[in-house]
């Protein structure tokens, strides 16, 4: 049994939502931070984040696919998860998560890739053999034309999929933030604020994600990394962290200025439970310092590898510092009472079905996917071009 | 499509099977029960309770409750006064099952609080469960559907009272059922049949006949956290302003 202080429910005494409920807001976090990430280029034009819009629409489907995994091995009724679909609770929020999962999965990023990466499709389609050719060519779904008027008409509508898709990422994100703010049992959790701030640490969090995976990979490939791309994605981080940040406070300061019945027990467990995870790990390492560090290369001139190691630091600080806010909600907000009188504690298992194994394999596998995407479907433009030369030596 | 009599023979018992099935789901036949006639709560009067845990345990037995899990507990209060401040010390030890320990404490105000779903009329687990698999009765009561639950568990952190747990075995989420087997049948629950007492009183609000009626207006009757606007219907009467 849970160490317990103080006096809990009986029922309370265990927690219902495990690492894995910790690990899905974190997964779509980086979908939609992500997906914002590439819709800068795409809509708001800013040409110099160019090199990371395909990794980024990559990576955002990455870990999309693997989002919903945490949740269905989490219930325990997972054959029953059907029936989300097809007979929906409409007043309840989580019963909306299938439609907002296939709505941003199907309509907005698979579509948006295979629009942007049509032509480089069909180019495939005629360069590869064997069984790659035979994937390309299903990829193509029977549409070979990539006549300047095809790809125009691509173009604008990739360029409207990306406007859709931008409420459709805060949707996704926004939705998750509003299953935990709906709560109002649970005085943690119930704030309306906690949708908008899950989208602003969503947006840096996939940010900070594709900022790493995009040096990283350029590192690998023995590629030169462009200096004016990272210097605005960690620009962009910066801007959002400072957002994130602000509302994080108001929250705390509104929380502390009102007081209110709850208060005490919150702030007991933020100085004793929560302490290390959230003041130490969360606000100070994850938040306090990246942003410091990246408000750092805003106001003084570094070398440009001084510059990679700060943005690399602060990214990395980033993500642990957002996975421990996702935790801090998710855990943190079942170790009191609510009759806000006690405490409990999480016992997470090794090798459980919800234990840290299957949380640790499903924070991997989306890298592994990623992986093969970026092996089938490269993001590189240097690749784009040889492939273009490949398909002109093929249509000669 | 062609049957014959061989074909007709066999599939006959299937038929009545499945007729059969689709009677068992219709409460309606089982006695003459008429759902919209009733509108069920429950009244406890924290006076009369005595921490025997006469009702925990009924209520375990009736319900097959697993153990360490509760669809109804007792929690005792002790309230202090040391240097002109009050002290507030609660526990429920196996959710009062066994009854407490005496304590002859001078100057400590003691009293028992009865705990079980409050079948809120506007109840937030209801409200989030995914499939509907959770539901409020046309009478009132509060129920989940065993063979639809997702064990999401969403309605146990939804619930403000803390009285819904995961069956260990079963994976769904329980909590108290107000006896329905019981109360479609014309009994009342077992925790109230059990109680030496009378410390619970199930209350149809729909019957004007129902002494709860006459107990609410001559009562100072309080629900648990009624900021939460849930339309809790376990009435209390005596309950203390430290009770969460």
């Amino acid at each position: 049994m849970p160490l317990t202080d103080g006096f809990m429910y009986p029922n309370e005494v265990e927690l219902q939502w495990s690492v894995l409920i910790v690990l899905y807001p974190f997964l779509t976090g980086l979908v939609a931070g992500a997906f914002i990430l590439a819709s800068l280029e795409r809509v708001f034009r800013v040409e110099a984040v160019k090199p990371t819009y395909r990794l980024a629409l990559l990576t955002a489907l990455a870990f999309l696919l693997v989002a919903p995994m945490p949740l269905q091995l989490h219930l325990g009724h997972p054959e029953r998860s059907f029936e989300m679909y097809l007979t929906p609770h409409r007043s309840s929020a989580m019963a909306m998560f299938g439609f907002v999962y296939l709505w941003y999965l199907m309509a907005v990023l698979v579509l948006e890739i295979w629009l942007d990466y049509r032509k480089d499709i069909v180019l495939l389609a005629q360069s590869t053999t064997g069984l790659k050719r035979l994937f390309y060519r299903v990829l193509t779904l029977g549409s070979n034309n990539i006549s300047p008027n095809a790809l125009a008409i691509d173009n604008r509508v990739g360029y409207i999929v990306t406007v859709i898709g931008i409420p459709s990422a805060f949707l996704l994100h926004g939705y998750v933030g509003f299953i935990f703010g709906s709560v109002k049992a649970n005085p943690w959790w119930s704030t309306p604020l906690m949708p908008v701030v899950f989208l602003f640490s969503a947006m840096v969090s996939g940010i900070a994600a594709v900022m790493l995976l995009y040096m990283l990979l350029n590192r690998l490939r023995k590629q030169p990394i462009d200096m004016r791309c990272v210097d605005t994605v960690a620009k962009y981080l910066f801007y959002a962290f400072i957002i994130d940040f602000s509302l994080e406070m108001l929250d705390l300061i509104h929380r502390i200025y009102e007081a209110d019945e709850s208060f005490h027990s919150l702030d007991f467990m933020v100085h004793s439970r929560l302490y290390i995870s959230q003041i130490v790990v969360q606000i100070l390492l994850g938040t306090v310092l990246p942003i410091a560090l990246l408000g750092l290369t805003q106001i003084a001139k570094f070398t440009e590898i001084v510059r990679k190691r700060i943005y690399v630091s602060a990214g990395c600080l980033t993500l642990i510092g957002i996975f421990a806010m996702r935790w801090n909600v998710v855990i943190g907000g079942q170790l009191f009472s609510k009759s806000f009188l006690g405490y409990t504690t999480y016992k997470m298992g090794f090798v459980a079905k919800e234990g840290l194994l299957p949380a640790i394999l499903l924070t991997l596998l989306p890298f592994f996917i990623l992986w093969a995407l970026v092996k089938l479907l490269p993001p590189w433009p240097e690749e784009e071009t040889t492939h273009m030369a490949h398909g002109t030596a093929a249509g000669d | 499509m062609n049957i014959t009599r061989r074909h007709f023979l066999v599939l006959l018992p299937a038929a009545a099977l499945a007729w059969e099935h689709v009677l068992a789901g219709t409460p309606e036949l089982s006695s003459n029960y008429n759902t919209s006639d009733h509108w069920w709560g429950m009244l406890v009067d924290i006076e009369k309770c005595i921490g025997c845990g006469s009702c925990v345990r009924a209520c375990a037995k009736e319900n097959n409750v697993p153990d360490g899990y509760y669809r109804t507990w007792i929690e005792r209060y002790r309230i202090k006064e040391v240097n002109g401040l009050e002290t507030l010390e609660v526990d429920s030890p196996d959710g009062g099952k066994n009854g407490f320990p005496s304590s002859d404490e001078p100057g400590v105000k003691q009293f028992f609080v009865p705990k079980m779903c409050n079948h809120c009329a506007d109840s937030p687990c209801t409200q989030v469960c995914p499939v509907g698999a959770t539901f409020v009765s046309p009478d009132g009561v509060v129920l989940i559907d065993e063979k639809y639950c997702l064990g999401c568990r969403y309605c146990i952190q939804a619930c403000p009272y803390g009285c819904r747990f995961l069956h260990p075995e079963k994976n769904v989420a329980q909590k108290c059922t107000l006896c329905y087997h019981r109360i479609t049948q014309g009994l009342t629950t077992a925790c109230c049949e059990n109680c030496p007492t009378g410390a619970r009183q199930l209350a149809d609000l729909k019957n004007p006949k129902d002494p709860i009626h006459e107990f609410l207006r001559t009562h100072k009757v309080q629900v648990l956290k009624p900021h939460l606007a849930t339309q809790a219907k376990l009435y209390y009467n005596g309950l203390d302003g430290a009770v969460r």
